[in-house]
């Protein structure tokens, strides 16, 4: 590999890992702070992949579609979190996991109900449409930096939040100790009603600003969602800033394990896994 | 006198009534076919569309198999490989079926067959591409209507090699089919003289393709060999276009790469050549009958896997037709199915002795998002089943 296609690989892993970042940003937040073990992530992922497809087929506008389709997102994640978690906090993890897998089965059957079992796809939305080129034979999409932008300028944001603003104060002080914000006479439970919101309406627009670079299929959820719990894992649960190093580590990992080590590239994310519980057993940044 | 005479009568009028009576009860009693096929999940659209052609095949012929009504059990496989003995053996004990149609999936194949063994049930798979299941399994029960994996890549070599393409690239999935695939493709292309620098597999199902075109793209090969389908066929032919490969670097593949797949990659597929044993733009009479009679009555254009239930269809069609809808001599039963000639609208199909058909391949490539047919790439083909003496 020479160093032309060295830099290709640097920037496929980055901009993988950034994507990954925000699908797993959603669900630290909410496995970390509120202690829920949320398996429909990934399938909160491919609603939000579906919505754009859809409203972007009925209104011709790509970014439109993302205005409506981000409401739409919130509302579920508060639907889910008043209408079925709600009930199950005192309860144990076993319950919400539980809780969490049947909607993964009902989500996906929902899915194929509304939208069918086809494959679909959207098309890059102007003014990303273009390329740059790369080296004499490959080229880059332009829509593929806009993503790594987004993504950077979605983490930055995040950050800034937790560590420097009130609400950031209350959310990790809700994370170490709930009875004694409770007691501060903070409400908690519009509290985690806002985290699961937010984590849900994270990982749709996940799915929403990808959909132009996959393809659309049912169930596309369920294997994104693996990698993001080794992501979050590997950071430490519930840390922001261990979710981003770690996706940018899976996503270097996996593309360059896929190139230089192909014998063992699907077992290279749990090899890290296991090497940094090791030496770490709570993540990186816990 | 008059009273023995009359009580002969009656005896021999009784007798004929009988008689007659336990014929219509034979003519009566409808042929039962058991449909195993997905009916909901990610397979669903294919066992309808297979579904939905054997029924027209059926009907065409009035309905019936043999002279003899026909009743279908349907049963969802969910395409799900654990289940696959059980509800194999529910149709078969249970449901008491004539014969079992399906399945689509090669890991449902696998449970069906070791069951089909036991039972000795007749079984047609209408989909279901494993090399095994007509080679090493090998069992005079067992039909299959559709294509082996190895059967619509091998042509592909051979193209390749006298498009003057020397070094090949191929990318598959690591598992089973593709490698099945890429394995007839590999076979034909060497033996032409052709060298395949790199064997690249991505771990299933994984969709992310980056890395590995950025790897194509720094080996520059003549051309790329693929197999991927649905979601992963979409996604591989999009991200090719898209990375600027396939103005340089032509890609080739089986035909489950764009099969349903085209309006999906949004024209990215331009140009894309792939190998099948069909396409929807074959320029026949049985292709053109079928392909109205198939829109006039479901409202969908068919695909490949509506003929591979049609033929399924016309298959019982003939093969019953010819022992006179008698289904309880199994070897007499068993010797038509085998001896079946289809003028299909995939052109002509027979059986070998592994009960593989010998069919077409033809070359397609992607034209104003449809599969043209460039040519025949193979001229009726039969598989290697070395490994099934029946």
């Amino acid at each position: 590999m020479d160093l032309a296609f060295f830099g290709v690989q640097l920037l496929n892993g980055l901009q993988y890992g950034l994507l990954l970042f925000l699908i797993a940003s959603g669900l630290t937040l909410i496995f970390g702070i509120m202690g829920i073990i949320n398996l429909a992530h990934g399938a909160m992922y491919m609603i939000g992949a579906y919505l754009v497809w859809d409203l972007t087929l009925r209104l011709g506008n790509f970014w439109l579609a993302i205005l409506i389709a981000i409401p739409i997102a919130v509302a579920l994640g508060l639907v889910i979190e008043r209408l079925f978690l709600d009930t199950l906090y005192k309860r144990d993890h076993l319950y919400q996991v539980l809780l969490t897998f049947g909607l993964i089965l009902v989500i996906n059957e929902a899915q194929r109900i509304i939208w069918g079992g086809d494959v679909h796809s959207v098309a890059i939305p102007a003014p990303f449409d273009a390329s740059l080129q790369l080296t004499d034979n490959l080229q880059y999409s332009v829509y593929r930096l806009f993503v790594m932008g987004v993504c950077l300028a979605l983490a930055g944001i995040i950050y800034w939040v937790i560590r420097h603003t009130r609400l950031g104060i209350i959310i990790r002080a809700g994370a170490v100790n709930r009875d004694m914000v409770e007691g501060l006479g903070i409400n908690v439970r519009t509290l985690f009603t806002l985290i699961f919101s937010v984590g849900v309406a994270l990982t749709a627009f996940a799915g929403m600003i990808a959909a132009p670079l996959t393809s659309i299929t049912p169930g596309m959820g369920d294997s994104i969602l693996i990698t993001c719990f080794v992501v979050v894992v590997i950071g430490g649960i519930g840390s922001i800033k261990g979710a981003f190093w770690g996706a940018i580590l899976i996503g270097m990992a996996e593309t360059f394990g896929s190139v230089l080590i192909p014998s063992i590239a699907s077992m290279v994310i749990y090899l890290i896994m296991a090497a940094v519980l090791l030496v770490k057993p709570r993540g990186l940044f816990a | 006198m008059k009273n023995l005479k009359k009580t002969a009568l009656a005896t021999v009028l009784g007798t004929v009534t009988l008689m007659s009576a336990s014929a219509a009860m034979a003519d009566n009693h409808p042929v039962k076919v058991g449909l195993m096929l997905p009916y909901s999940g990610t397979y669903t659209a294919l066992g309808e569309a297979i579904t939905n052609g054997l029924k027209l095949a059926i009907e065409q012929n009035g309905g019936q198999l043999g002279g003899r009504e026909v009743e279908y059990v349907e049963l969802d496989s969910e395409a799900n490989p654990s289940k696959a003995p059980q509800n194999m053996s529910r149709l078969v004990k249970g449901d008491g079926v004539d014969f079992v149609i399906g399945p689509v999936h090669s890991g449902v194949a696998m449970g069906m067959l070791r069951v089909a063994k036991q039972s000795g049930a007749i079984t047609i798979i209408p989909n279901a591409g494993l090399e095994a299941a007509t080679n090493q399994l090998c069992m005079p029960n067992v039909f299959r209507t559709s294509f082996s994996m190895w059967q619509n890549s091998f042509p592909m070599g051979k193209v390749a090699h006298d498009r003057g393409h020397r070094e090949v690239v191929t990318i598959t999935w690591d598992y089973a089919g593709g490698k099945e695939d890429v394995a007839g493709f590999k076979e034909a292309f060497e033996a032409e003289g052709g060298e395949i620098v790199e064997e690249i597999l991505v771990p299933f199902p994984s969709t992310e393709f980056q890395s590995y075109l950025t790897q194509i793209a720094s080996i520059a090969p003549d051309a790329v060999y693929t197999f991927f389908a649905g979601g992963g066929g979409v996604s591989f032919v999009r991200d090719y276009a898209a990375a600027g490969l396939k103005e340089s670097i032509p890609l080739m593949g089986s035909g489950f790469l764009t099969e349903g797949n085209i309006a999906a990659m949004d024209g990215a597929g331009e140009g894309v050549l792939t190998t099948m044993h069909y396409a929807e733009t074959l320029d026949s009479e049985e292709n053109r009958a079928f392909v109205s009679a198939y829109e006039a009555a479901f409202e969908v254009t068919p695909d490949t896997y509506s003929v591979q239930g049609y033929d399924t269809g016309a298959m019982l069609v003939q093969a019953l037709d010819a022992v006179g809808g008698n289904t309880e001599d199994r070897d007499a039963l068993i010797e038509a199915l085998a001896s079946v000639e289809l003028e299909s609208p995939r052109g002509l199909m027979s059986f070998s002795d592994s009960h593989h058909p010998i069919q077409n391949v033809y070359l397609r490539e992607i034209r104003d998002g449809k599969h043209e047919v460039v040519g025949v790439a193979a001229e009726q083909l039969e598989v290697p089943d070395d490994a099934c003496q029946m």
